[in-house]
């Protein structure tokens, strides 16, 4: 392929502009919307944003000059649009009860962290092949991260899921960090065993069956993981985690036969967490009857008739009631967004989503290594799998389970991991697309010193 | 604030965030485009500089034929030499290796010796110490003439006719 990718930063800058004028955009109609006039804090709020957004893009220009054009705008433009719902909830609740507190604020300085880490990454792994070197110690690191809400002390229940950790004034979701590192993880091993995986081994029925002690240690770190999953009630991140093992193994072994056996086996749990778990069933039959007269879908049905309520168009910004659906600045942001947008607007939303997947696809496609292959396809299968689930739950095409909207929805931990996400992206995509170094002139004498770039 | 502004002001918002999609969207498609006129150029480049090295006609050794062996100048392996034919060559301390050296400071698959049209290049395939073109340490596969020494471990190679 000679193809020579160009830099296009400059309409990264264009995108990001535009990015920040829905940004802001939203948070000003929010103020009209609600009180009839542009926010008083509508300018240090816009130039908080501006400033972070033009930092993120001045790392990319200084650490990662070829680095995909689109990701950053796009995951600008979301998480604007997240902040500004976020304050419209915040106005709507605090008007009807004065004493509670607002979120926006503290997703803000979330926001802040992620675009810290996001520069950081960018400026410290000059190369994502040095991961590889750490494939066990991320799985074993994930792995505990995953337990420490278990442990007494620091691990706490909220909404009967016990995925949480509480240090002093702080509280932390370890489970999205440890979404990243089991990427690494699967894909430092994958890119070691993948010919072992797929060839060695007995063929039972459809599917090439790889020998114990290849896929031994990946099975057992999925294993482990996905247990304390289901032992701490958190739904929606086992079916990620199981989604993410089943395309990367499918994608490094190039087998479809792991699907099938996969969709088999997801199937066979399933029913069998819906006959032994309480938490489950509620959830189905949420599912499918939601509007039963004993039904416990309050907050599916109060999310249904608000963008039943925002139509084709929505009701505007700021003016529909989208603090009735309860959780409607987290788990609930997409059916509030449909409430004031529309279905214009959430189809927009969603293709954004889309673009972004795209992009992480097309960056594992054009990457020459295999491991950053594997990485980008993994993180991409990460992102679509957490907005299929999400809004999947939310629009009752499928069982209701609580993952986080990325970049919109309230929630520090996912959104400083969805940053570290985009990041890693970016120094894929700027190692796949960066054109061939220059020659060395070969009539240069080669013995004698020469100028070398350290760049 | 009156009915027809508000909805005028919802119209503006979701033409403003098609707008934003829209664009988003036809910059990937300027990006497949732009690096189909970037190789173009590229070539014109090439020309110019083909024809500018013409005018210069500078005959010089290394132009002279094509690399065709790859020597171990110094380190334990020291005068081993292994053909071109077979690249792309890996290089490392594993069974797999097409240039296999006995050397603590190397990986199991170190790096690897390929060539497109007539450059060579070396890529490091993520060793732990690193694989060295000159006094840098490369991160990309990089182009490599008669006589470049590489320096992987305590062994440096080099190309030779």
């Amino acid at each position: 392929m000679e193809f020579v990718h160009r830099r296009r930063r400059g309409a990264e800058l264009f995108l990001l502009i535009l990015s920040l004028v829905v940004g802001i955009g939203a948070y000003a109609a929010v103020g009209l919307g609600v009180d009839g006039e542009v926010p008083t804090d509508l300018v240090t709020h816009g130039l908080w944003l501006t400033v972070l957004v033009v930092g993120a893009h001045v790392a990319i220009r200084l650490r990662a000059a070829y680095a995909d054009p689109i990701l950053l705008p796009l995951v600008a433009a979301l998480n604007g649009l997240g902040l500004a719902m976020i304050h419209r909830i915040d106005l709507a609740r605090i008007a009807a009860n004065p004493d509670r507190s607002s979120f926006a604020p503290s997703q803000l300085m979330w926001m802040t962290i992620g675009v810290v880490l996001f520069v950081t990454v960018l400026f410290t792994l000059r190369d994502h092949r040095r991961l590889q070197a750490f494939t066990y110690t991320a799985g074993l690191v994930a792995i505990l991260l995953l337990i420490l809400p278990l442990l007494p002390g620091i691990g706490r229940t909220i909404n009967g899921a016990r995925i949480w950790i509480h240090l002093g004034p702080l509280s932390f979701q370890p489970g999205e960090i440890a979404k990243v590192l089991l990427v690494i993880a699967f894909a430092g091993y994958l890119v070691l065993h993948r010919d072992a995986l797929a060839l060695a081994g007995r063929r039972v029925l459809f599917v090439d069956l790889p020998r114990g002690r290849d896929l031994g240690p990946i099975l057992a770190m999925w294993l482990v993981s996905l247990g304390i999953l289901v032992f701490q009630n958190d739904l929606g991140s086992s079916l990620l985690f199981f989604g993410l093992f089943l395309v990367m193994l499918y994608v490094s072994t190039e087998r479809p036969g792991w699907l099938l056996v996969g969709g088999v086996l997801f199937g066979a749990g399933a029913y069998f967490g819906y006959l032994t778990t309480s938490h489950v069933q509620v959830r189905v039959d949420g599912w499918l009857h939601p509007f039963a007269q004993d039904s416990n879908a309050y907050q599916l049905v109060q999310g249904m008739y608000g963008m039943a309520w925002g139509g084709l168009t929505g009701r505007g910004l700021g003016q529909g009631a989208p603090q009735t659906t309860p959780i409607s600045w987290s788990d609930f942001i997409l059916p509030s967004l449909g409430e004031e947008l529309g279905l214009t607007g959430v189809v927009a939303i969603i293709l954004i989503y889309g673009l972004i997947v795209e992009r992480g696809l097309r960056t594992a496609l054009i990457c020459r290594d295999d491991f950053g292959k594997l990485v980008a396809t993994g993180l991409a299968v990460v992102f679509a799998l957490q907005v299929f689930v999400v809004v999947g739950g939310v629009t009752k095409l499928i069982p209701l389970t609580g993952l986080t909207t990325p970049f919109l929805s309230q929630g520090g931990s996912s959104l400083v991991a969805n940053w570290v996400i985009i990041a890693l992206l970016l120094r894929i995509s700027d190692h796949a697309r960066r054109p061939p170094p220059e020659f060395l002139d070969p009539d240069a004498d080669v013995d004698a010193t020469q100028v070398v770039s350290l760049r | 604030m009156s009915e027809p502004t508000l909805v005028l002001i919802r119209f503006a918002y979701l033409a403003i965030l098609w707008i934003f999609v829209l664009a988003a969207i036809s910059v990937i498609r300027s990006d497949m485009f732009g690096a189909r006129v970037a190789r173009e150029t590229g070539r014109r480049d090439e020309r110019r500089a083909a024809k500018a090295s013409k005018a210069r006609s500078k005959p010089s050794k290394a132009r002279r034929g094509d690399p065709t062996q790859v020597v171990i100048v110094e380190g334990g392996n020291s005068g081993e030499l292994v053909p071109l034919a077979g690249a792309p060559l890996l290089i490392g301390r594993g069974n797999d290796a097409a240039i296999r050296l006995d050397d603590d400071y190397v990986s199991t698959r170190h790096a690897r010796i390929a060539s497109s049209g007539d450059q060579w290049y070396v890529e490091d395939l993520g060793s732990t110490n690193g694989t060295y073109v000159g006094s840098s340490r490369i991160t990309q596969p990089t182009a490599i003439s008669l006589g470049t020494r590489i320096r992987i471990g305590k062994t440096i190679l080099e190309l030779r006719r």
